[in-house]
């Protein structure tokens, strides 16, 4: 199935709480080397979805593929290590790390550590770790977080905490990134600077991006695909200029009346 | 590379509050960073002090206060440093890995009984000597002190990963009232694990006695000079003193050294935010086997000589007060920071030995009219835990916290609370 390009694939995916339906029989795939977007009004079942995507929920029925490989409840570890990161909606920092740590903690599946080599402290062990404490720099620097090493995760401001969120799961050297709101709660500059860096993730990581969004301008901005759930379902999916004249779209957003 | 993202943007919100770092402490952090050696001049410094206490506690002029005054003799000393052992281990479960362990006598008791069944006469009808310095015609299984104290933490940690696994997966509360269970029932079983069907496991309530002593032999003490004994008394508590001191030495560099390993990160990590960390490729279960295992094997460390040095063990000798207490060092110390565990650990055991009957004694003897009838060390659990009150309202962080503790009790704006989970169901609203 990854033949044909796609990082992702979800295959007739429903998700029940209960008798609840928050996920219906949704198809869906991320070619590589694209930003895709997920929309929909709020409940749609955007983050049941995500939580599907990421391992976190195991499906009632269907699957989920990343590179071939069904990950449907797989641990979340495993699922980091196989090429996929994740970010918060509502900011997940180790809030008493500082900076440095919270990007090194995500290096947990890249780096090999091992207890004996830790205790005694071999050659190995200590380029090893050299090269971790580089690499975290270095991410800190590409994500905007220049001699904020040591600052504790807490004492960032809120714009840096979204920008260090990005950066610990770039630290997991993933393949496919998916950003659960990342511009919540920020103001339209902050916003307008963090498209332009998703934007740059793709270009000079080479990382694919799946985005959870609300604001339409960063949607319609960066997005190469966009898919619209409401109530579980999908109800449209294509290149940005299609979505915004979908009648579907458009009724589910201002309801049905905006139609007429 | 020019970090173009939010780099001309002044904050719109207000910045969060820096902590209040007093020079100090702030010039002494930034002389350690650029100095990574110099960080190991106060410890050393310490244990010096420590290893070097018998010449100046116990004798020469300042033993008229740290002796008779302060009541710091050589038998507290041994207990003491027993106690600052078991905080050492509690620390890796609970002040690193942040698992709330309320049975961790359990590892002190199994530490214990493992030199029961390989250094003493239990299985009388056995006769196994291996290396060790009991007199050869002594019936049982002996093996060399050495060995025991390693099969005391392998059988500690293979215990802590077998109580571990089922219980791991609880959190928090959960967790507590669990090992709270297991800690009880441990020794539970070496009360009637005197006649399992028939075989006579850990002599039951009359417990095992006349325990092997370390020591290293004939050929070694005289290859030495005589600087290493054959075989401990309990005359001279000097060797088991050092011995101690050694152990506690190996403990701290192992805790020291995974602290700042990947391992010690991810433990920090999981205390932080668990679903986050295992979002982050951190397997969680493996993390926290590792944490119990750890602390596990220092207990059973602690256990084997403790056992040794009394020369005996019984059921009741580990008791549910003895995993309180040790939490309560942890945390009057400074949970997660080494030195404040070793300091909160020596003033508790102190206070618990012998320190309440000194001060009983000055205050008897010293506020006239008080008479000579206030038995301070009866109202030692209520003095403890008024001390924890105290503690929690005055300085919750703990005497010597870590940097990263101070943060969190500095709090106030960062968010500690999330309003929901990820593992709560965010079906439609």
């Amino acid at each position: 199935m990854a033949e044909n390009g796609n990082i992702l694939e979800a295959i007739h995916v429903r998700k029940e709480f209960g008798g609840l339906i928050a996920v219906n029989d949704v198809d869906f795939a991320i070619p590589r080397g694209t930003i895709v977007s997920l929309i929909g009004p709020n409940g749609a079942g955007k983050t049941t979805f995500f939580n599907i995507l990421t391992g976190v929920y195991r499906p009632t029925a269907g699957g989920v593929l990343f590179e071939s490989t069904p990950i449907s409840g797989l641990p979340p570890h495993k699922v980091t290590a196989l090429g996929m990161a994740r970010t918060f909606q509502n900011i997940r920092l180790f809030h008493n790390m500082t900076a440095r740590e919270n990007v090194m903690v995500a290096m947990h599946s890249r780096i090999k550590g091992g207890i004996w080599r830790s205790i005694f402290r071999t050659p190995a062990l200590k380029r090893e770790e050299a090269e971790a404490v580089a690499r975290a720099r270095e991410l800190l620097e590409f994500s905007g977080l220049r001699k904020k090493d040591h600052d504790f995760a807490k004492n960032l401001s809120y714009g840096d905490q979204r920008r260090l969120e990005v950066a610990r799961a770039l630290a997991t050297e993933p393949k496919l990134l998916l950003l659960d709101e990342p511009t919540a709660g920020m103001n339209p500059e902050e916003t307008a600077n963090f498209t332009t860096f998703v934007a740059k993730l793709r270009e000079e990581q080479k990382i694919t991006v799946l985005l959870i969004e609300h604001d339409m301008r960063v949607v319609m901005g960066i997005s190469d695909r966009v898919t619209v759930l409401d109530y579980g379902e999908k109800i449209a999916e294509g290149a940005p200029k299609e979505i915004q004249h979908d009648e579907r779209v458009i009724e589910a957003y201002l309801g049905s009346g905006a139609t007429g | 590379m020019r970090n173009h993202v939010g780099q001309e943007a002044p904050p719109k919100r207000p910045a969060r509050k820096r902590l209040p770092t007093s020079d100090w402490s702030a010039s002494w952090r930034r002389f350690r960073r650029r100095h990574p050696r110099a960080r190991w001049i106060l410890p050393a410094f310490a244990l010096l002090l420590a290893f070097s206490y018998p010449w100046w506690g116990l004798e020469g002029p300042l033993s008229a206060i740290f002796n008779d005054g302060l009541g710091i003799d050589s038998d507290t000393l041994f207990n003491i440093s027993i106690y600052v052992m078991l905080a050492l281990g509690l620390n890796v479960v609970v002040g690193y890995a942040g698992l709330l362990d309320l049975g961790y006598v359990a590892f002190f008791a199994l530490g214990a009984y493992t030199l029961g069944w390989f250094g003493s006469g239990l299985f009388a009808q056995r006769d196994i000597h291996f290396l060790d310095t009991s007199p050869a015609r002594l019936p049982g299984i002996h093996l060399s002190f050495w060995v025991v104290v390693i099969l005391a933490g392998v059988i500690c940690a293979i215990a802590g990963v077998i109580i571990g696994w089922p219980t791991l997966r609880l959190r928090g509360d959960y967790l507590a009232i669990v090992t709270l269970g297991f800690g009880e029932i441990i020794p539970d079983i070496f009360r009637n694990g005197d006649d399992i069907h028939g075989f006579n496991l850990t002599n039951g309530v009359r417990g095992v006695t006349l325990m092997d002593r370390p020591g290293f032999g004939v050929a070694v003490h005289n290859a030495t000079g005589g600087v290493l004994p054959d075989r401990y008394n309990s005359l001279e508590l000097r060797p088991w003193y050092f011995t101690v001191l050694v152990m506690m030495a190996i403990i701290i560099f192992v805790n020291l050294r995974l602290r700042d390993s990947k391992m010690g990160r991810a433990w920090i990590a999981v205390r932080e935010d668990e679903v986050a960390a295992s979002a982050m490729g951190v397997p969680l279960m493996r993390t926290k086997l590792w944490a119990y295992a750890i602390g596990a094997i220092f207990g059973g460390f602690a256990g084997a000589i403790y056992g040794s040095f009394i020369n005996g063990i019984f059921p009741t000798s580990f008791s549910f007060q003895i995993s309180v207490i040790v939490l309560v060092m942890v945390i009057v110390g400074g949970m997660g920071n080494i030195w404040g565990v070793i300091a909160g650990a020596t003033l508790i055991s102190w206070l618990n030995f012998t320190g309440l009957d000194k001060i009983g004694n000055w205050i008897n003897s010293g506020i006239p009219g008080s008479g000579n009838d206030i038995v301070i060390a009866k109202y030692k659990f209520g003095i403890f835990g008024a001390l924890l009150v105290l503690m929690m309202l005055f300085r919750p962080e703990g005497l010597i916290p870590s940097a990263r503790r101070k943060a969190e009790f500095a709090e106030g704006e960062g968010p500690s609370e999330y309003l929901y989970d990820v593992g709560v169901d965010e079906a439609r609203a």
